[in-house]
């Protein structure tokens, strides 16, 4: 589905602060994965994420949706056909505004006109949807998000890009910023409707045993390198250990704290 | 003469929605505002110079402001100029723009012609008392703008520049993108301050190219009262009441400043001073509130 080609991202390039956050990844999304991402802190995770979503351009390579070429194509114009959650739970959803105006502007994506779509028959819509979070929001439609938890925020944020019915879904690290009751319930949300609704989807964690309990193909990022990538079977015999010393095998390398650089939970 | 407060108050209330809009809504400090109203004053002025029909006139006033305000946006936009000095290029640029079009002069009187207010005054006098003919009009007329702009943000568009203000990352997510929702919102808002500097110069008899100096600060000034009056609230409609309500509030403070200031020794030039001044105490007592909100409920909490 979606293709990026020997794709490469210098930042600053040419001065002393120059950075290569992603040297030369080619990557082939297929229809119907569940992708997880791990690595250590600036393995190039993020910048992936960044680079899929649009959010940067490439210093070289391509990206390419069913044989589209979308290297150049600017973020929000992605955003119809890619949903991310970001790890700031606040950043899906806008604080000073009802639950109600939320769904609403999530309701649909693309350019929205002078209409008014919010009508009884929307509410009762939306709260049918919500009573899929079991958290009681169905009641609580006019009340301002800034009044609402991280965790029942991003569960929103999660439910409203699933309604929109995107392509691709982007997950970087969305339950970090949670409390562990929380973050438990977004995760358990997010594998019941990416089951659900058949999405493919990728998703960043620092939690290993999540990286291997979810998803049905892992890929080990470093230096700005894919440096592993299973699916099927082989990811599903995973353990743990068994990453940790795969790590080792393919970089030649021993961490003395390579436990908190990919971190076990 | 406290119906001179309100009326006032009250053709200086479109321009606070216009700062409210831009300042609260968008989150995008405008100061095109400062040329966008004696715009509007100077188009209005010089249609009806022309015989131009008076609300023809005041359309090529608001079309004007809201050419103003995209002018701002564009150069933010598409420049990357932060969008303060956008405001300030355009403004200073409308300055000359504004001498240019009340043919090179900085004051223009209509005092004779018919203006959109003469002829209501003529069609009313007759059942209303001179007084609050134009009050009742002003009435009217701004109750119409609130009423559209509460409507307008109850619409998709509306909610979304909504959100924009509040989380630009929303609104990309949503597949919008950020630039067009600035540029309608930008000049939607200086459109509405071009039709208060309208009314203004007809109101006073004369448009002026000083007319709008530091009116952006009368704007702040009045949407900071207004949301004293009505501490939270996410509902449109109370929002803009506040803002109009702040700027009937405002008037009245400026209106005792300029006639009974000279028992305290102050003359008309030092309003400028209170007004920066007034702005100053209210951040100040904003600020205190939410240290004592954020302090009590440390106190809770332990």
């Amino acid at each position: 589905m979606i293709v990026l080609k020997n794709v490469s991202m210098v930042f600053n390039p040419g001065t002393v602060n120059e950075n290569p956050a992603i040297n030369t990844i080619n990557l082939k999304i297929n229809e119907g994965d569940f992708i997880t991402v791990i690595g250590s802190n600036g393995a190039g995770k993020s910048t992936l994420f960044n680079l899929i979503a649009g959010t940067i351009t490439p210093t070289q390579g391509s990206l390419a949706l069913n044989n589209r070429d979308i290297t150049h194509e600017p973020e929000y114009k992605r955003a119809q056909y890619i949903g991310r959650i970001f790890q700031n739970p606040l950043l899906g959803t806008a604080s000073n505004m009802s639950l109600e105006d939320n769904m609403m502007i999530t309701h649909k994506k693309g350019f929205k006109w002078i209409k008014r779509s919010l009508n009884n028959r929307m509410r009762d819509y939306f709260k049918t949807e919500l009573v899929q979070l079991k958290m009681g929001l169905e009641d609580r439609m006019k009340e301002n998000l800034a009044m609402f938890s991280g965790g029942q925020r991003q569960a929103l944020t999660l439910l409203m890009m699933v309604l929109s019915k995107p392509e691709l879904i982007l997950l970087d690290e969305h339950t970090a910023a949670l409390d562990p009751k929380n973050a438990e319930i977004v995760l358990e949300l997010t594998h019941k409707f990416i089951k659900e609704y058949k999405l493919t989807s990728m998703m960043i964690t620092h939690n290993m045993t999540h990286a291997i309990e979810f998803g049905n193909r892992l890929l080990m990022m470093d230096k700005g390198e894919i440096i592993f990538d299973v699916e099927g079977e082989e990811k599903k015999a995973l353990t743990v250990e068994k990453l940790i010393e795969k790590f080792h095998q393919i970089r030649h390398k021993t961490y003395e704290n390579d436990r908190s650089l990919l971190s076990e939970d | 003469m406290v119906e001179a407060i309100f009326v006032e108050g009250l053709i200086y209330g479109i321009m606070v929605l216009g700062v409210f809009i831009t300042f609260r809504i968008l989150d995008f400090p405008d100061l095109t505002v400062d040329g966008s109203f004696p715009l509007g004053a100077a188009l209005m002025v010089q249609c009806i110079l022309m015989g131009t029909n008076i609300w023809l006139a005041l359309l090529i006033a608001f079309i004007g402001g809201v050419l103003a305000g995209i002018t701002t946006a564009l150069i933010h936009n598409h420049l990357k100029v932060p969008n303060l000095l956008a405001g300030i290029l355009t403004m200073t640029m409308l300055y000359s723009i504004n001498i240019r079009i009340m043919g090179n002069r900085a004051n223009v009187p209509v005092l004779k012609e018919e203006t959109i207010l003469s002829s209501v005054s003529e069609m009313f006098s007759s059942f209303i008392p001179e007084e609050y003919i134009f009050l009742v009009f002003f009435m009217l007329v701004v109750g119409v703008i609130k009423v559209m702009v509460d409507l307008f943000f109850r619409t998709d568009l509306g909610l979304t520049m909504g959100a924009m203000g509040n989380n630009e990352q929303m609104v990309i997510s949503q597949g919008v993108n950020p630039k067009t929702l600035k540029t309608i919102g930008v000049g939607f808002s200086n459109g509405l301050v071009a039709i208060s500097g309208a009314f203004a110069a007809q109101y006073l008899g004369f448009a002026d190219v000083g007319l709008g100096q530091g009116i952006i600060i009368s704007g702040l000034a009045s949407v900071m009262i207004g949301e004293f009056l009505v501490m939270k609230s996410n509902r449109i409609g109370v929002l803009t009441f506040c803002a109009i309500a702040g700027s009937i509030l405002f008037h009245a403070v400026m209106y005792l400043g300029r006639y009974y200031g000279y028992v305290i020794d102050m003359t008309p030039n030092d309003l400028n001073l209170i007004k920066g001044l007034l702005i100053i105490i209210l951040l100040v007592i904003t600020q205190s509130k939410k240290l004592k909100k954020t302090a009590i409920r440390a106190m809770v909490s332990k």
